[in-house]
């Protein structure tokens, strides 16, 4: 009883992030950054959803994320939805849609490639969406498989 | 304007510069062109061909040269970023051309420098000038690319010539047949890219496999560095050379190509055949890179 309460608990102010590919919510707390978060963060990992069969969410308490980071988490989990709190009603709804360019976020996978040695930050250029593919637009090499920094 | 990557060459680009590297060609007197500009040339790799080969054709038109070809006795030994290097040394010149070990790193020193930035070979990533220098010499003898077969033979992967070459003749309707062990052989994203613009790829071991079609068969050193034991080395190291005895197999106009140095990929008895252009090709350096100081400093950036 206790725990089924706890999944359905709404927030009062903040951003729930939905429909997060299952298993995924911890890159996505880790690429926000949510770790050292000060306010209450819930995770939901591999509840289920009609729509994929398991799903994880999570909601994070007095912070409306920016688009930016709306977008950062596209590379994790490309069919997240965001929704914006504002006393305990849904003020706005996004579906998490890929940038074009990818700044600061992603190690280049090429270990001669000059970002990993030069005061710059890396740079990619989406090329596919599905499957992900990124190039990196220093050394040009094509990456599927994603590090972050 | 900058020359960083052979993806980023436009075929219209690529056409101007062979059209415009014609007319450097004949030895006539352009030593107003360039006069008064100045060219950096930032050799954080040792290469004194494609090094000397820019300066002559600076000082063909009439510009001077300055720079280094190792980083002993520079700021770099004393640990300076290539940032740094760069905004410095972009504001004593009018262009720059840089060799460095590090993939993009003329990407990241064009992105700095107010003046031009040409790449004369970062890492395994590009060379754009070899790629310009290889179709003028192409296109010397075939007077255009398509319906050629062209073959590319020796290290593809980590080799700076293949790649950015075969990207540049995906601009026409070539049949592309690569000859590789498959430890060096042509990356798969290279591969897709070609395929997807229509070009017929062909990957094989052995040479004598394809040698009867080739029109053009571009060598290219195996080092010993890509592979994990010297035996390995040893298996691929006799396997791919260029004889008289695998050129009476070739048709009567092929042309045989490498972007040198060679060790014994193509024996010595070749240089006299004809069909062999790579002394040719190497010359061709300099009404290409000619056309290009020309281009990359009289055009905006």
């Amino acid at each position: 009883m206790i725990e089924k309460m706890l999944k359905v608990q709404k927030i009062a102010d903040g951003t729930v992030i939905d429909h997060i590919t299952a298993g995924k919510a911890w890159e996505v707390v880790k690429l926000l950054g949510l770790e050292t978060y000060p306010e209450t963060v819930t995770i939901l990992s591999n509840v289920y959803s009609k729509t994929y069969g398991k799903k994880d969410v999570i909601k994070i308490e007095k912070k409306q994320i920016g688009k930016d980071e709306i977008s950062k988490i596209a590379l994790i989990s490309p069919k997240s939805s965001v929704n914006l709190i504002k006393n305990f009603e849904v003020k706005s709804k996004y579906d998490v849609e890929l940038p074009k360019e990818v700044e600061g976020i992603l190690k280049c996978t090429n270990p001669v490639c000059v970002t990993h040695v030069e005061p710059i930050k890396s740079r990619f250029i989406i090329e596919s969406k599905d499957p992900l593919t990124l190039r990196c637009e220093y050394c040009e090499r094509l990456q599927s498989g994603l590090q972050f920094k | 304007m900058d020359f960083i990557s052979t993806r980023s060459m436009s075929k219209d680009l690529i056409e101007d510069v062979l059209k415009s590297a014609k007319k450097f060609e004949p030895k006539k007197d352009f030593s107003q062109t360039l006069k008064g500009k100045v060219l950096a040339t930032l050799f954080f790799e040792p290469s004194t061909r494609t090094q000397f080969s820019f300066q002559s054709a600076m000082e063909r038109l009439g510009g001077s040269v300055l720079g280094f070809s190792s980083v002993e006795g520079t700021a770099v030994k004393k640990g300076e970023n290539l940032v740094d290097t760069i905004k410095i040394i972009s504001s004593y010149v009018d262009a720059i051309a840089i060799r460095h070990s590090k993939e993009g790193s003329a990407k990241l020193a064009a992105d700095i420098s107010p003046v031009p930035v040409i790449n004369a070979g970062d890492g395994s990533h590009d060379h754009p000038t070899q790629t310009l220098l290889d179709l003028f010499t192409i296109k010397d003898h075939f007077k255009g690319f398509d319906g050629l077969n062209v073959g590319m033979c020796g290290d593809l992967r980590y080799g700076r010539t293949g790649r950015p070459l075969s990207i540049a003749l995906s601009n026409w309707n070539v049949n592309l047949h690569y000859i590789s062990p498959p430890q060096l052989s042509m990356d798969k994203g290279t591969i897709k890219f070609l395929r997807d613009k229509k070009l017929r790829v062909n990957e094989v071991l052995r040479m004598e496999d394809v040698i009867k079609e080739l029109d053009v068969l571009y060598m290219t050193r195996i080092q010993q560095e890509r592979f994990p034991t010297e035996e390995e080395y040893l298996k691929f190291k006799g396997v791919y050379v260029v004889d008289p005895k695998l050129m009476s197999m070739a048709k009567e106009d092929m042309i045989v190509m490498h972007p040198l140095p060679r060790v014994d990929e193509i024996s010595v008895e070749v240089d006299s055949d004809p069909r062999a252009k790579y002394f040719e090709q190497a010359k061709n350096g300099i009404p290409v890179r000619m056309a290009v100081l020309n281009k990359a400093i009289t055009e905006a950036k």
